[in-house]
């Protein structure tokens, strides 16, 4: 006797899945992204600490023209670049899962991510273009304020 | 082993509340990390602006605050790293509860290094 569909048993080394889904799999690109990120943020973030709050007199001496010696380097323009959109993104992604945990009613998890999504991409735009368009030497400023370059 | 007494592996034990402390810490950090993005953007306002604002973080009451978010950060950082050695090294699911020891003896010996560090900052020392 013939069957129209017989059973099929996949290879034993076929990969299965868990959801139906097909295409990409973004949740797992997802948690590769928070170890990979991870990573390079344990670098950037401690790095950030050390010369901010360890370094001379720590957080007493920041003020404008601190920052603005830091930013008229590129090193210290692409660290902080790097360092903004990737703590934003493994931030956001892991609130993300945070709501997806704890939110319970779709309608309430759409509105919390809606507003995640919002605050995470308003702070990374506000950060790169700061980071961007950072101006040492402001005209008009209190001279007083600005670093030894302006002069 | 697991028992009705000890528990399974994870519930209840060091699994657990590492996760806690990690999403606790992680979600404090978050939160964080919007507000400072938004006084560093004071730089585009004026000088003054960022000096006035940041001149806060030179308070008692924030640096003691310092102490908390460096503490969070790197726990969320030691931890992290031992969830990839979890995921990633052969032996990690195996020591996972040797590795959450060894992240609180690397806490411990940080937080001895900064705490003394900011309070001199903190108070001029």
């Amino acid at each position: 006797m013939t069957s129209a569909s017989p059973t099929r048993i996949p290879e034993p080394t076929t990969r299965y899945r868990r959801t139906g889904q097909r295409g990409i799999n973004t949740e797992m690109l997802s948690w590769l992204f928070m170890r990979a990120s991870g990573v390079l943020l344990v670098l950037l973030v401690l790095g950030h600490l050390f010369v901010n709050l360890w370094l001379d007199t720590g957080v007493q001496r920041i003020d404008f023209a601190f920052v603005a010696g830091k930013w008229t380097s590129p090193f210290w323009q692409t660290w902080d670049l790097l360092m903004l959109w990737l703590a934003m993104i493994h931030g956001g992604n892991g609130v993300r899962t945070i709501i997806n945990d704890y939110a319970r009613s779709p309608r309430t998890r759409l509105v919390l991510k809606g507003l995640l999504y919002l605050a995470s991409t308003i702070t990374i735009v506000l950060g790169t273009l700061v980071i961007f368009t950072f101006d040492p030497c402001p005209a008009g400023a209190d001279p007083s304020l600005l670093p030894s370059i302006c002069k | 082993m697991a028992s009705a007494q000890s528990g399974t592996l994870y519930r209840g034990r060091e699994g657990m509340w590492s996760w806690v402390a990690h999403r606790i810490s992680g979600m404090l950090i978050f939160l964080f990390l919007l507000v400072h993005v938004l006084d560093t953007a004071l730089v585009r306002v004026s000088p003054a602006a960022y000096n006035e604002v940041i001149g806060h973080y030179k308070l008692l009451v924030f640096g003691f605050g310092e102490i908390g978010l460096v503490g969070a950060i790197l726990f969320h950082a030691l931890n992290g790293l031992r969830i990839i050695l979890v995921d990633f090294w052969s032996q990690g699911a195996r020591r996972q509860r040797m590795l959450l020891w060894a992240v609180v003896a690397v806490w411990i010996v940080l937080m001895l290094g900064f705490v003394p560090r900011q309070l001199m900052h903190m108070f001029g020392a």
